[in-house]
């Protein structure tokens, strides 16, 4: 046998091109002929639009046309994805505003022209004549009218179970808090992109396609009326996506509609200020928990209600993040009875989907902070409070009596007190609380907070691939999966290379193309390795079959006298006799060798973690400085390490963003404040220490043949929270941080209220 | 992110600029660094009809010291004063300043006369002028005009300049034997325009302070000397009762702006702390 692949620190096998600048993004392609498309957008937060005029911009040279909301009225508004729960449908978001505007940012126009200059100065000549109405901005204020018979609440989501009057009763210690996450979002550096034209069969063509290409096939050919075999979307290069990239937003119908009916190539690039606007946004939550609690700290019941600025619509996610929010609040802890209650409220503001760890960043801060509130209530240390708390091994698997994205939930394996211990003798926990104090003792302001969460991954109901050795010896491994950059290509050539036995080097991974596969979900909620990469797995051994039946004539053995050793076909019992490589045997063929497996669950699996952090206050300017941010990650295990550190840095800087820089502003008139770079304040290299990751395979999952959980939110979960809770440490006042981010103006207020 | 329609002009003296400036009219914007001109035409919040182009005329490209005095020509990208340029206390403070101006791409396009043109109330190179008592050289169609910076920062984005006019080059005396110099600035990020800023030159005689410059940016619509503050630190001995006295003058005395990133009470308090922390940087400078 040769050396296991699984588990290897493989370096990246699609970086050659990223690295070398060869790289393919959405703004990198052109077609001949093509026009660019620029979207006219509302300028008014909420309001009737009594009339728009595109004449001067129609006449404009080098524009083709120019539409408005009447020539796009025959096209339906866009659907849900996912958690498509009734009543939702009057909320849907029409490709170009019908009559009324709800957000500053919405498409109203679309113009069409030959060069993206000119497009940009026809924009500017579109005149928009808006009757203003009054904007509802604060989600906890009672919810206005949203359309006749309609408020702007589309949705209350309720999650519960336990007696929750029981764990309130009886002598319960209870405390309430009220806590807020801001606006904020994924800012992927490639901001979005799209291309649509028709090839010479008629096949409408759409590139910049990411994240969930399948599913974008099928809603666009159901908007568009056209076959599914009309349409085919085509992923390149993406330069990040965070939940946010590849949604359906109106712009990728646009385009669409813009290559049918122009019968040209139609081209649009998002800019940066329009990403800020338009793309969807996350967080924005105000929660009001109550938590009953015992002498010992053991949490009796937690009882949340929230409200959620949904923004002017409801777009692909449905309410996703709200039933995530609810479900994966209760974490690591027994918690006997709980009930949340979110709120979806329709904010005039841009309009909100998922962002990595999409309600467990929020949920997990709520959470957190009851325990660290619960802690100080007691003069216990949060440590031992958390520890009261876990669910014990003996329990696993946990049915947590709540069920998330039509799935139970039921935590499939994992010992939550011996990973905290490991996780906090790895930080050296004893050593830095006595270096803490010391500097403590010498006037610093420093802290340590921690966050334990458990992340949920690898949602199905199923994935399928193909996998082929084709002519030339290479081995393709076809998935319907995508590559927002996380490394998909590396790891499932290691999966497949290990359950073949063939070098990695043989393998090519194609994804995000609805023409070479017809189905896929797409890469989000952690997925692709657990799914994709098992039937990879389950792949990997038919193909196997296949090729040693396909050997055994030229080989004059039986097929199952026949392995595949490290890329030859040979005789499994003598490894001096005749054999064949991959490539000899690929020769002889007259077709690809070719399987199809498919992985199928209707469970997700549960990695967990710890975050900590110590951080330093500046008193005077109530600076927070992050000096060490820890992740310990159970991921049951790691097909290539490096790969995971990488999601798990990645995820807390941008956790570090969502605890101490991001966030969206609105005025009181609802125009955002924060649509560039300059106020949207996303951490840079500067500002994020060395991020120490523990990456531990301890709990393997048992729900899938590879024993992996996916790893790609765990770096951001309870990031606010340990943050928050080192801030608290730091100014010696627990529950003084009730809302993210932390801005130093906020740590300032409650230095001068000392 | 597209600028709008605009003609574009590279002369290659400064004559020829200003000549066509002069013709274009109000219309037309001079193109130096383009760092916050390019950005600001993207977002087509600036819309020239005609840009003209400095970049090429090769007499303002210059720094140097003669007779006291540090002259900076109009070309001088702000990398350039990251290396120590003159004898004295500026040789080390002004490294220390440019490297809190944005990031290395930006500072090796970005100008410092660009920045006295644009007058971003958080620009540092406003603070160094303002409380070194330079003097703005403005080239316009008759005759040269010396503007001391007193005179010449005058709002926000707001100054003496003329839509006719260059900013073609500044002087800046230098500082004696006697002086130190220390510099704070607090910002969100690193490299994001000061939330507040204080550069504070003192000179000390037989352990007192002889003259004080406290120069405070990012605090309000312009750079502003704290007269107040310089007054109450001379005769003192330069010590840390002496400072917070001087910062606290400096925080009461300005009338400070308020934004997303901070407001006017939380901007006070930054004032303070940069004008203390400036001036214990200057005695260890
Ligand atoms: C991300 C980012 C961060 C930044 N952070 C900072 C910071 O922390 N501190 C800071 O000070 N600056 C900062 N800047 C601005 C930067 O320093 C600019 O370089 C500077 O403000 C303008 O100089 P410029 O040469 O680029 O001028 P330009 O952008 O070319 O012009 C700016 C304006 O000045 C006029 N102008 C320029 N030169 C002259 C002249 N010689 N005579 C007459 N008019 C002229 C132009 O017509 C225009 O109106 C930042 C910029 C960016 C993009």
């Amino acid at each position: 046998m040769s050396e296991p692949v699984i588990g290897q620190r493989i370096r990246r096998v699609e970086d050659r091109p990223l690295l070398t600048g060869r790289g393919r993004f959405a703004a990198d392609i052109d077609h001949p002929g093509q026009l660019h498309m620029r979207i006219v957008r509302s300028a008014v937060a909420h309001g009737h639009v009594r009339a728009i005029d595109a004449v001067a911009a129609k006449r404009l040279p080098g524009v083709v046309t120019v539409w408005t909301g009447t020539d796009v009225a025959d096209v339906p508004p866009i659907s849900f994805r996912m958690m498509r729960i009734s009543g939702l449908e009057p909320f849907r978001q029409p490709i170009l505003a019908q009559g009324i505007v709800r957000y500053v940012g919405e498409p109203i126009a679309v113009v069409f022209a030959d060069d993206p200059y000119v497009a940009e100065d026809a924009e500017d000549l579109v005149t928009a004549d808006i009757e203003p109405l009054a904007p509802y901005l604060d989600p906890t204020l009672e919810p206005p009218p949203f359309a006749p018979g309609l408020v702007a609440e589309a949705a209350v989501v309720r999650k519960e179970y336990g007696d929750l009057a029981a764990a309130f009763g009886g002598g319960a210690r209870v405390l309430e808090l009220g806590l807020a996450i801001a606006r904020q979002s994924g800012v992927p550096i490639e901001t979005r992109g799209a291309l649509a034209h028709i090839d010479s069969s008629g096949v409408l063509r759409f590139e910049g396609a990411a994240k969930v290409p399948h599913q974008n096939q099928r809603a666009l050919a159901t908007m568009l009326g056209l076959a599914l075999d009309r349409i085919h979307l085509h992923e390149g290069h993406v330069g990040g996506g965070f939940g946010i990239r590849g949604e359906i937003y109106p712009e990728d119908v646009l385009v669409c509609l813009g290559a049918l009916r122009l019968n040209r190539p139609i081209k649009w690039i998002e800019d940066r200020r329009e990403h800020l606007i338009a793309a969807n946004q996350s967080r924005g939550q105000r929660h009001r928990v109550r938590v009953a609690f015992d002498e010992r700290g053991f949490i009796r019941g937690l009882d949340a209600e929230f409200w959620v600025e949904q923004g002017g619509y409801i777009r692909s996610h449905g309410v996703t993040v709200i039933d995530l929010t609810a479900a994966m609040m209760p974490g690591p802890y027994v918690i006997p009875a709980f009930r949340a209650i979110g709120h979806v409220r329709l904010t005039n503001k841009t309009p909100a989907g998922t962002y990595r760890a999409p309600g467990r960043f929020e949920g997990s801060f709520v959470r957190e902070r009851a325990i660290d509130a619960i802690a100080a209530a007691l003069k216990l240390d949060p440590i031992e409070v958390r520890r009261v708390n876990l669910i014990g091994p003996e329990r696993m698997p946990f049915k947590r009596g709540l069920d998330t994205l039509g799935t139970e939930i039921v935590y499939d394996s994992g010992n939550y007190p011996a990973f905290m211990d490991k996780a906090l003798a790895t930080f050296r926990l004893p050593d830095l609380k006595r270096s803490l104090a010391e500097r403590r003792a010498s006037g610093e302001m420093v802290g340590l907070g921690l966050g334990f969460f458990v992340e949920k991954s690898g949602l199905g109901p199923s994935d399928k691939v193909k996998m082929s050795l084709t002519p030339d010896g290479t081995i393709e491994v076809v998935c319907g999966s995508a590559s927002l950059g996380q490394g998909i290509d590396t790891v499932l050539s290691q999966i497949a290379a290990e359950k073949l036995n063939v070098p990695i080097a043989a393998f090519r991974v194609r994804h995000g193309q609805t023409d070479l596969i017809d189905e896929g979900l797409g890469a989000y909620a952690s997925r692709v390795t657990v799914m994709t990469g098992s039937a990879v797995s389950l792949a990997a051994p038919a193909l196997a079959k296949k090729i040693c039946a396909a050997a055994a004539p030229l080989l004059q053995r039986r097929p199952d006298e026949l392995a595949l050793v490290d890329g030859r076909i040979g005789q499994a019992d003598n490894p001096a006799g005749p054999d064949i490589t991959l490539a000899e045997l690929a020769r002889t063929l007259a077709a690809p060798l070719e399987v199809e497996a498919r992985f199928e669950s209707s469970h997700m699996s549960y990695p967990y973690g710890l975050h900590a952090a110590v951080v330093r206050i500046d008193a005077e300017t109530g600076a927070v400085a992050i000096e060490r941010f820890f992740v310990a990650y159970d991921v049951g295990r790691a097909v290539n390490p490096t790969l995971v550190e990488g999601q798990l840095v990645g995820g807390a800087a941008q956790g570090i963003g969502g605890a101490l820089y991001e966030a969206f502003v609105w005025d009181d008139a609802g125009q955002p404040l924060a649509a560039s770079f300059v106020d949207y304040l996303v951490p840079t290299a500067l500002e994020i220490p060395p991020i120490e990751t523990l990456v531990l395979e301890d709990a393997p999952s048992p729900i899938n043949p590879l024993g992996v959980k996916g790893a790609g939110e765990g770096g951001i979960s309870a990031a606010g929270a340990a943050i928050a809770s080192a801030v608290d440490d730091a100014l010696g006042n627990p529950g003084a941080i009730t809302r993210l981010p932390i801005r130093p103006d906020d740590v300032r207020r409650h230095l001068r209220g000392r | 992110m597209k600028p709008a329609p605009f003609a574009y002009h590279a002369p290659r003296s400064l004559a020829d600029a200003v000549r066509l400036l002069t013709e274009l009219g109000d219309d037309a914007k001079v193109l130096a660094g383009g760092q916050s001109l390019v950005a600001a035409m993207n977002f087509r919040l600036a819309r020239p009809a005609a840009l003209v182009d400095i970049n090429r005329i090769a007499s303002l490209d210059f720094v140097n010291s003669e007779g006291g005095t540090l002259r900076i020509g109009a070309l001088a990208r702000h990398a350039r004063f990251e290396r120590p340029l003159v004898e004295g206390v500026l040789g080390g403070l002004l490294p220390y300043v440019a490297r809190h101006i944005a990031h290395l791409p930006i500072r090796s396009r970005g100008t410092f006369a660009g920045s006295l043109a644009h007058a971003d109330p958080a620009s540092e190179w406003c603070l160094v002028a303002r409380t070194l008592d330079a003097e703005i050289v403005l080239t316009g169609p008759k005759a040269e005009r010396r503007v001391p910076a007193a005179d010449y920062f005058q709002g926000v984005f707001t100054t003496a300049l003329r839509s006719d006019e260059i900013v073609s080059e500044i002087r800046i005396p230098l500082p004696g034997a006697g002086w130190h110099g220390g510099f704070a600035e607090f910002s969100r990020r690193a490299g994001d325009f000061a939330l507040a800023m204080c550069l504070a030159l003192i000179r000390i005689e037989g352990g007192r302070i002889a003259e004080a410059k406290i120069g405070i940016g990012g605090g309000a619509d312009r750079p502003l000397r704290i007269a107040a503050a310089e007054r109450a630190l001379v005769g003192q001995a330069p010590d840390a009762a002496a400072f917070a006295a001087a910062a606290d003058i400096a925080a009461r005395e300005i009338d400070p702006m308020s934004d997303i990133h901070a407001d006017a009470d939380y901007r006070r308090d930054l004032v303070g702390a940069m004008t203390r922390r400036a001036l214990a940087h200057a005695l260890r400078a």
